[in-house]
């Protein structure tokens, strides 16, 4: 595909059309921004009651359930130990240790269900297939999520047996005979549901979900200011080929039995890296920043110790508006050597604003554990 | 009230003449989004037209005002400052920028009327 002129369109073009979507490319998608009401009350709509995300332009791959060895040797997690009705969050490494993707793994009983980021997913398929047996890629699936305190009570009248899933649990279930895929999470930080679906029951089921006077669409503006205030790191911003997972914040992800000592230590790409990091410290550390003030610290921002002089200690991944808090947030890569409570100062056109640093998430968790 | 091609207003003050009130038109508005953050000039600069004097955030992205006009600022809109979404809720009334002192109002007739406008902009 030529990245250029050509985006992919959603299944579910047309009902976001409908829904006064306007639309913006996003990896090779036409993706919807925002919808009417805007970003910042679709933000705050999904914190108080339920959110409708197309999220299909996300990669989805079909691995056979004896994969997990292979699986293994890509990536730092526990794969072979993963119950089947269970989903892990995960991430390839490349050879230096950094970060080549991050993804969801979900155990079904015919093998490994993978949801990867959409402008990874034509390199992550490559890669598993040069690895891995038998890789089928869900072309046919969309993939939707319903975020938010009220997503429970609103999936469990269409689906019933939601409700009795637990954070990171995946069922299959059926509505009206379409075949879901299910899984208690999502990237809001909110209790939510992702659900994997054929295309062709996708609109009937969004419909379904969208009649609800509970259920709001929401774009992919308010997507990122969610994920954000939730500290969740975005891959391409926050998480990158020469960022390691130990200075992501990520080690919590490694399982015990992949870390050193483990019965399954090492054994994937930048292995000795990251071991080396999980022991003796990375330099650098992943640090949530508060900045004074209103004005927002966008990606890019350089981070200093000083408010004049000094050299740059970091720099800002993700930054904006937290329409929750009211107020600016960022996520910052530093360096591990600045104490947590160190007084910092992020340069914003030219000036060096005063930033509070932090352990993000920024707004609570509440998944439903 | 007149435009420009950066979808900006401009209107006589209704207190002096030969100053002019800015700010931008809904049309703007609605592209930005929600505004979260917008910084002003300091008044009695002087500026020219095409200079960047102020910035406008949104959730989504940063944006810069140019002055549409040589002249001096005189005002600028400090409850901006503490509330940036009277960009939003009034562009064309309590959600101005600044006002500035402009040698020759006559300059106004050179910039688009509404109806030019709303050509420009495809409505």
């Amino acid at each position: 595909m030529d990245e250029t002129d050509v985006l992919e369109h959603l299944p579910l073009r047309a009902l976001h059309e409908e829904l006064g979507g306007s639309f913006v490319p996003f990896a090779g998608w036409e993706m919807p921004v925002r919808y009417g009401p805007g970003v910042m009350a679709e933000h705050l709509w999904c914190r108080e009651k339920a959110g409708l995300f197309d999220v299909s332009h996300m990669g989805q791959v079909m691995l056979p359930a004896d994969a997990g060895e292979a699986l293994e040797a890509l990536l730092p997690m526990d794969v072979i130990g993963l119950q089947e009705g269970r989903q892990r969050y995960a991430f390839f490494t490349n050879a230096q240790g950094g970060l080549l993707d991050d993804l969801m793994i979900a155990r079904h009983a015919e093998g490994l269900h993978l949801v990867v980021n959409a402008a990874c997913a034509a390199t992550d398929i490559a890669h598993l297939e040069s690895h891995v047996p038998d890789v089928r890629v869900l072309s046919d699936r969309a993939l939707l999520a319903l975020q938010g305190p009220m997503a429970a009570t609103v999936l469990e009248r269409l689906v019933s047996g939601v409700a009795e899933l637990r954070f990171m649990d995946v069922a299959r279930l059926r509505w009206e005979g379409v075949d879901l895929w299910i899984s208690r999470s999502g990237y809001t930080g909110e209790d939510g549901f992702e659900i994997s679906l054929p295309v062709e029951g996708a609109e009937g089921f969004a419909r379904a979900l969208l009649r609800d006077e509970h259920v709001a669409p929401i774009g992919l503006g308010a997507r990122d200011t969610l994920r954000l205030e939730a500290g969740l790191p975005l891959y391409g911003q926050d998480l990158g080929p020469e960022i390691t997972p130990v200075e992501a914040g990520l080690t919590w992800a490694i399982q015990k039995v992949r870390r050193p000592g483990g019965a399954r230590a090492g054994g994937y790409p930048g292995a000795d890296v990251i071991a080396a990091q999980i022991e003796g410290g990375a330099p650098r550390k992943r640090i949530g920043l508060l900045p004074e003030g209103r004005a927002p610290m966008r990606a890019g921002t350089e981070v200093f110790a000083a408010e004049i002089g000094g050299k740059r200690v970091g720099v800002v991944t993700s930054g904006g508006f937290a329409p929750s808090l009211g107020a600016p947030v960022a996520l910052a890569l530093i360096e591990a050597g600045i104490a947590d409570d160190a007084a910092l100062w992020g340069e914003v056109r030219g000036r060096r604003l005063p930033v509070a640093s932090m352990r993000p998430p920024f707004v609570a968790h509440r998944y439903h554990r | 009230m007149k435009f420009t091609e950066d979808h900006e207003w401009l209107n006589p003050d209704v207190e002096d003449g030969d100053v002019i009130v800015v700010g931008i038109t809904e049309y703007a508005a609605t592209q930005l989004g929600d505004v979260v953050f917008v910084e002003l000039p300091e008044v009695e600069t002087r500026v020219a037209k095409g200079d960047e004097i102020v910035v406008i955030e949104s959730v989504k992205a940063a944006s810069d005002i140019v002055a549409p006009i040589d002249g001096e600022i005189v005002e600028v809109n400090d409850a901006l400052t503490d509330n940036p979404g009277l960009v939003n809720e009034d562009p064309l009334g309590a959600g101005w920028f600044f006002k500035i002192r402009v040698e020759d109002v006559g300059a106004l007739d050179d910039f688009m009327t509404e109806d030019e406008y709303k050509d420009h902009t495809g409505n």
